[in-house]
């Protein structure tokens, strides 16, 4: 077989596309739109009911991986024994959790021949939600003022200084709003219990909430910028549909966050717009969000771009996209077989 | 008072604000009023073409106008 009728072969983490997403299958449905002919999607699972796995249209072949914190030796043996047979030119991981092990193991990864494009382990930690507010302070971008506790009587000064409401942050996910002392102790040590500390208390922002789908190129450039509105917010906080918009403070301060940062790669600026026009930053996710294929719908396809610059294609940054392009996610019964659940249980592939 | 440049609006009444994602439905005479303010014509000559047009006094006319307006700032619809 020739060079030229080698498909490009991707592999994708974050094949749970349940009712709070992971971007996996979005990404992929941009890159099959990218690279129409000739592309191999090798689906990286750690659990055997993430939906994609069985999405055959989707995703060719799936093999579970150790779960992160089995550590960077069981994640490169594993992936060596899956390149062996799939001979990976780019992985894409797109789960917070993973995104560690992912960085440290890019230049190994580069000598298997398998490329990555993520953001430097000082990137990485630096937008970590303990660090936002000196993150902020450091490259002059909005973020809510917040406190980072670990002791349930520090919760007296942080109201002192944010005043109530207040939100309380668990280290990895979940915030709970508290309007007293009482509530914000309830959730401190609900939220300590459940992820551990420390625990940040944070300003409370009210407004519209927008999201940000950015694409850093690694030498300040935005490759892309494509800022989306939530229009409907399910209870976990995701959004189930959203427009994107035009507005070119969102976009300047897109390429603002990228220049000063250096940042590459893919990632999500969670914005708060407050009534008077202010964007907060409240969080920057460190890869692609669950809803970036209206990235792609509206003319800017991010995952496509990325893996083009990770194979070191020079893309030029994009600066139209349409506006007004709407997605509204949905739920579907797939329906498959007992014996495909034995296989990915009982051999960790399909 | 100008609408906001990017403001879209269609004959059916739907209008759409880009810079926020917010949508909006007008009645049919708020939805010709709104394109032919889209069309650069002034007040004053709508509001000539509104009297002409339908059954309505000028002070009401008037106050519907104001009212008319508030609304369209509050939507964030009007150049500040």
């Amino acid at each position: 077989m020739s060079d030229e009728l080698k498909p490009l072969v991707v592999a994708v983490t974050g094949l749970n596309a349940i009712d709070s997403p992971g971007p996996g299958v979005a990404v992929i449905r941009a890159l099959r739109d990218g690279f129409p002919q000739n592309i191999r999607i090798i689906g990286l699972s750690y659990e055997t009911l993430e939906p994609g796995i069985y999405l055959h249209d989707v995703v060719d072949k799936t093999y579970q991986i150790p779960y992160p914190a089995a550590g960077v030796e069981a994640l490169i043996s594993r992936l060596k024994y899956i390149h062996e047979k799939e001979n990976i030119a780019v992985i894409i991981p797109n789960f917070d959790a993973e995104l560690y092990n992912f960085i440290k193991l890019a230049p190994s990864l580069r000598t298997l021949g398998i490329e990555t494009y993520l953001p430097t382990l000082e990137q990485f930690d630096a937008r970590d939600k303990i660090n936002l507010y000196n993150f902020g302070k450091k490259y002059d971008l909005l973020v809510p003022k917040d406190k980072v506790i670990y002791q349930v009587n520090e919760l007296h000064a942080c109201a002192e200084e944010l005043g109530y409401p207040l939100v309380v942050k668990g280290k990895f996910y979940d915030a709970i709003i508290a309007y007293t002392l009482e509530q914000a102790q309830k959730a401190f040590y609900k939220l300590s219990a459940k992820w551990g500390f420390p625990i940040i208390v944070q300003q409370f922002i009210t407004g519209t909430e927008i999201n940000i789908a950015v694409l850093g190129d690694g030498k300040g450039n935005a490759v892309s910028v494509v800022p989306m509105r939530k229009l409907y917010i399910t209870d976990k906080g995701k959004a189930w549909a959203g427009i994107t918009l035009e507005d070119d403070t969102l976009i300047e301060l897109a390429r603002t966050f990228v220049k000063s940062t250096n940042w590459k790669g893919g990632c999500e600026l969670e914005i708060m717009r407050t009534a008077d026009g202010k964007p907060f930053i409240m969080e920057v996710n460190p890869r692609f969000p669950a809803w970036i294929y209206l990235t792609a719908a509206a003319g800017q396809n991010q995952p496509a771009a990325l893996v083009k610059m990770a194979l070191g294609e020079n893309i030029e940054p994009y600066s139209e996209y349409e506006v007004g392009k709407i997605f509204i996610r949905y739920s579907w019964d797939h329906i498959t077989d007992v014996s495909e659940f034995q296989k990915i249980s009982a051999f960790g592939e399909l | 008072m100008n609408l906001r440049k990017n403001v879209a609006t269609s004959e059916s009444g739907f209008i759409f604000n880009p810079s926020t994602g917010d949508s909006f439905s007008a009645n049919p005479i708020a939805a010709e009023i709104l394109i032919q303010l889209k069309q650069g014509v002034s007040p004053s000559e709508i509001k000539k073409t509104v009297l002409n047009k339908y059954e309505v006094d000028s002070s009401q006319l008037e106050r519907d106008w104001d009212d008319f307006l508030l609304q369209l700032r509050d939507a964030n619809l009007l150049d500040t």
